[in-house]
C-alpha cells in the first residue's frame, strides 16, 4: 500500500496518559506499519491548535483527576474545531477521561458542573463508588459484524447517553457507561469514546483495523487492509473475556 | 490498659499464635500473617495495644518503592543495638504489622514497612514517633487510586501524629515534599549527583506539574521517575533543602555501587551490594530514618554494607550449573530503573517475564505499557512470557518492537523457568523479571527443588 499514510493528532500526551494509553498508539502505528502504510503521529498539547482537516484520526486519553483538571478548559477551547474536525470525518478515539471530557458536561461529586465539548451525546455524574474491573463488550460497528472488545475500566463517572444515541457495544460482562443501562461507550459516525483501556486495541486488534480504515476513508482512501497474524492476539482477547465473565463487574 | 484487657489481649494473642503454628504445620506456608489476621479480626485495637507495649517506639516505612528494601536496611541498622518488631517478611498490612509485634514479644522498638493504602490506619492506630515517606508512584490503580488521593491521605495522617514525631521525606519527590513541607519536624533527604542523572523524565513520570500554579516542574536532574532536583520556573516552588544527600555515585554494574553519604554528623563512603541508582534512594532514606532514631554515622555505615536484599528483589539463585537472576517487577517507574541497570550491565540475550494480574500484582495489567521495556530488546534474542497474562506481556514486546518470532509464550511459570533455563548456555545467568505473586510462586518453585530456603523460614530468622 505504497504512498498510504495517515496522520494521527494526539491530544495532550503530557497529561492524558494514566492507562497506558501510549500502547492503543503503538499498536496503530505497528499494524499501519506491517502494511506498508505511514503513520505521522502529533502530539497536539495546551494552548496548540487543532487544524481540522489535516487530522485523519485524533486519539483522547485518560488522566488523573488533576491531570484532567488541568486540560479541561484547553479542550473546551478546541472544541469548535474538534467537531469540525469530526463532521469532516475525521475518526476519533476517546478513552475513559477523554470520552467524558467530550461529553457536554460532567458534575463531581460537589455538584459542579464542568462544561464538556459536546461531540458525544452524554452527560456523565460522579458517583459514590468506582466501577472497577473487566470488561466485555458485544459491538456492531458494521452491520451484520458482531465483534468482541475486551477491556478493562475503572471510572467513578456515571455517564448516561441521551435517548436515540448509539453506544459503542452492549455490556456482555462488567459495568460500562452506568453500571446500569447495560450500554457502554458511544459512538458518533466515526469517533468513538469508551471507557475501556487495559490499553483497548493490542488485545482487539480488529478495533484498531477498523479505526485505520476510518482514519484512511477520512482521506478518501478504501483499500481493504490485510489480515495480519493475530493469533496471540486472539488469545490474549480469549483470556481478558474470560476474566470479565469470571469476575467483570462487581462491586 | 487495665488487668481485664490484659488478660483479654493475652488470651487473643494465645489463639492467634496457635493458628500460625498450625498454618505452619499443615505445610500451608509461613503463617506470617495469619496470627495477626485472626487477632486484627476479634480485636481492631489490638495492633495499638501490643505497639504501646514497645519502650522505644515504633518507626513506619511507607512508599511506592523501595519499602521493604529500606526497612531491611534501617533493621541491619539498628538490630545490633535494639530488639526490633519487624515485618521483614513484607508482610505490610495492618495483619503482617500484628504479627510481627506478636512473634517478638520482647522487643525494644517497632520498625515496620507500611502498604501505602494502609498507612493512614496503621499510623493511627500505632502512633510511631517517626515515619519515613520514600515515595509515591502510579501503581495499581485498581487497588490504590490514584496519587493524589493516597497523597491526601498522607497529609491527613500526619496532621493526627504528635508534633513531636518525626517525618523524613524524600526532597526529590515534589508530591512527598509537598506532604512534609508544613512538619516542623521534618528531615528530609535526597541525591545531589547530576552525573548520574537521566536525560529525561521518562514516559511513566507522574507529579509532573507544580502543586501551587500547575506548571510543568523543570528538572536540573531527574533520578529516579520524577525523582529529582525538581523546581517551578513559574512560582518558584523548589526542592525543600536536604538534610542527607549522596554525592559521588558509582554504580558498578549488576554487582554493587557506593556513594558518599553527606549527614549533619559527617560524610562516610558508602558500599552497598546491590545495584541500581533507585537503592541509592533506599539507602539515603534507611540512613536518615536511622539517624533521627540515634544511630550514629558508623552503625549506619556498616549496616547498609552489611545488608542483603530482600528475597525476590533482587536474588541470585544457583540452578545447577546456571544461575537464575530475579528481578522483582510491579509498577512503571520499579520496573524502568530494572530495566535500566540490566540494560547498564549488559543486555541479557534471554528473558523469562512473568505478568500475573491476581490482586496482589493489580488485576489491571495496562502498567506493563507504561514500562520503558525498549531498552531491553537490543540484544535480546528471546523472551519467555508467562504467568496469567503470558499473551499480554507478549503483545507489550511485539508492539514494542521484538520480532514475534523471538518471543514464546509459555503460560506456566515451572515450564517457563525450565524453558528459559534450557535456554541459557551453561554458566551462564538467567533473568527473570517477575510480578509479585508470581515472584512468590517461582520462589515457591526453586524452594521445592531445594535451591533456596521458603521465605518464612528467612523471615523467622
Amino acid at each position: 500500500m505504497k504512498g498510504l499514510k495517515v496522520v494521527v493528532g494526539h491530544l495532550y500526551p503530557d497529561y492524558l496518559n494514566i492507562y497506558a494509553d501510549r500502547g492503543n498508539i503503538a499498536v496503530l502505528e505497528r499494524r499501519a506499519a506491517w502494511r506498508g502504510i505511514g503513520f505521522e503521529h502529533r502530539a497536539i498539547g495546551l494552548g496548540e491548535p487543532v487544524v481540522p482537516g489535516e487530522l485523519d484520526l485524533l486519539y483522547v486519553g485518560g488522566g488523573q483527576d488533576r491531570e484532567q483538571a488541568l486540560v479541561a478548559v484547553d479542550l473546551v477551547e478546541k472544541g469548535e474545531a474538534l467537531k469540525e474536525a469530526a463532521a469532516g470525518g475525521t475518526a476519533i478515539l476517546a478513552v475513559c477521561g477523554g470520552y467524558q471530557l467530550l461529553g457536554r458536561s460532567y458534575r463531581g461529586r460537589d455538584g459542579e458542573v464542568l462544561p464538556g465539548v459536546g461531540l458525544f451525546p452524554h452527560e456523565t455524574v460522579a458517583g459514590e463508588r468506582r466501577m472497577i474491573g473487566d470488561v466485555l463488550l458485544e459491538c456492531e460497528l458494521e452491520p451484520g459484524e458482531r465483534r468482541l472488545l475486551a477491556g478493562f475500566e475503572n471510572h467513578a463517572g456515571r455517564t448516561v447517553l441521551d435517548p436515540g444515541a448509539e453506544a459503542l457495544g452492549r455490556v456482555v460482562a462488567g459495568f460500562g457507561n452506568d453500571g446500569e443501562s447495560g450500554f457502554e461507550g458511544c459512538r458518533v459516525g466515526r469517533a468513538v469514546g469508551t471507557y475501556l483501556h487495559g490499553p483497548l486495541l493490542p488485545r482487539n486488534p480488529w478495533f484498531a483495523d477498523w479505526l485505520l480504515t476510518q482514519a484512511l476513508a477520512h482521506r478518501g482512501e478504501a483499500p481493504g487492509l490485510e489480515p495480519l497474524g493475530d493469533e496471540l492476539e486472539a488469545e490474549a482477547q480469549k483470556v481478558s473475556a474470560g476474566r470479565a465473565r469470571s469476575r467483570g463487574g462487581r462491586y | 490498659m487495665n488487668r481485664l484487657e490484659r488478660v483479654r489481649l493475652g488470651l487473643e494473642i494465645a489463639v492467634a499464635r496457635a493458628a500460625g503454628r498450625l498454618s505452619q504445620l499443615a505445610g500451608r506456608g509461613g503463617g506470617t500473617t495469619l496470627p495477626g489476621k485472626i487477632l486484627a479480626t476479634i480485636d481492631p485495637g489490638a495492633l495499638g495495644s501490643l505497639a504501646g507495649r514497645l519502650p522505644l517506639g515504633s518507626a513506619l516505612v511507607s512508599a511506592t518503592n523501595g519499602k521493604t528494601t529500606t526497612a531491611g536496611m534501617v533493621a541491619e541498622i539498628l538490630g545490633s543495638k535494639v530488639r526490633l518488631a519487624h515485618n521483614r517478611a513484607g508482610a505490610n498490612l495492618v495483619s503482617g504489622v500484628t504479627s510481627a509485634l506478636l512473634a517478638h514479644p520482647d522487643a525494644e522498638l517497632g520498625l515496620f514497612e507500611v502498604d501505602e493504602g494502609a498507612f493512614p490506619e496503621i499510623a493511627r492506630r500505632v502512633g510511631p514517633q517517626a515515619v519515613l515517606l520514600g515515595n509515591l508512584f502510579r501503581d495499581q490503580l485498581d487497588r490504590y487510586g490514584e496519587l493524589e488521593l493516597i497523597a491526601e491521605r498522607w497529609r491527613e495522617s500526619l496532621r493526627a501524629l504528635p508534633e513531636d514525631a518525626w517525618v523524613v521525606a524524600n526532597g526529590d519527590d515534589p508530591l512527598v515534599a509537598d506532604i512534609a513541607r508544613e512538619r516542623r519536624n521534618a528531615f528530609r533527604f535526597g541525591l545531589d549527583d547530576p552525573r548520574v542523572a537521566r536525560e529525561r523524565l521518562p514516559h511513566a513520570a507522574d507529579s509532573k506539574y507544580c502543586s501551587v500554579c500547575a506548571s510543568p516542574y523543570a528538572y536540573e536532574a531527574a533520578y529516579v521517575g520524577h525523582l529529582g532536583a525538581w523546581s517551578c520556573p513559574t512560582c518558584g516552588l523548589a526542592r525543600p533543602a536536604l538534610d542527607v544527600v549522596a554525592r559521588e555515585i558509582a554504580l558498578e554494574g549488576l554487582e554493587r555501587l557506593s556513594f558518599d553519604l553527606v549527614t549533619p554528623q559527617g560524610t562516610r563512603r558508602i558500599d552497598l551490594a546491590l545495584p541500581g541508582l533507585y537503592n541509592v534512594y533506599n539507602a539515603v532514606a534507611a540512613a536518615s530514618l536511622s539517624l533521627v532514631l540515634g544511630a550514629t554515622l558508623d552503625e549506619v555505615a556498616e549496616g547498609i554494607g552489611r545488608f542483603r536484599p530482600a528475597f525476590g528483589r533482587f536474588e541470585r539463585i544457583p540452578a545447577g550449573d546456571r544461575t537464575v537472576l530475579l528481578l522483582l517487577v510491579k509498577n512503571p517507574a520499579g520496573a524502568n530503573e530494572v530495566v535500566r541497570t540490566l540494560t547498564a550491565g549488559g543486555p541479557p540475550r534471554v528473558v523469562v517475564a512473568a505478568l500475573n494480574d491476581a490482586i496482589a500484582d493489580g488485576r489491571d495489567v495496562s502498567w506493563i505499557w507504561d514500562v520503558d521495556f525498549e531498552p531491553l530488546l537490543d540484544g535480546l534474542e528471546r523472551l519467555v512470557a508467562t504467568g496469567l497474562r503470558a499473551q499480554e506481556l507478549a503483545l507489550r514486546f511485539k508492539y514494542g518492537g521484538l520480532d514475534p518470532d523471538a518471543i514464546e509464550v509459555v503460560p506456566r511459570l515451572e515450564q517457563a523457568l525450565d524453558r528459559g533455563l534450557e535456554l541459557t548456555p551453561a554458566g551462564g545467568e538467567l533473568v527473570v523479571l517477575p510480578t509479585y505473586t508470581a515472584m512468590l510462586e517461582l520462589r515457591r518453585i526453586v524452594a521445592e527443588r531445594g535451591l533456596v530456603r521458603p521465605y518464612w523460614e528467612g523471615a523467622a530468622a
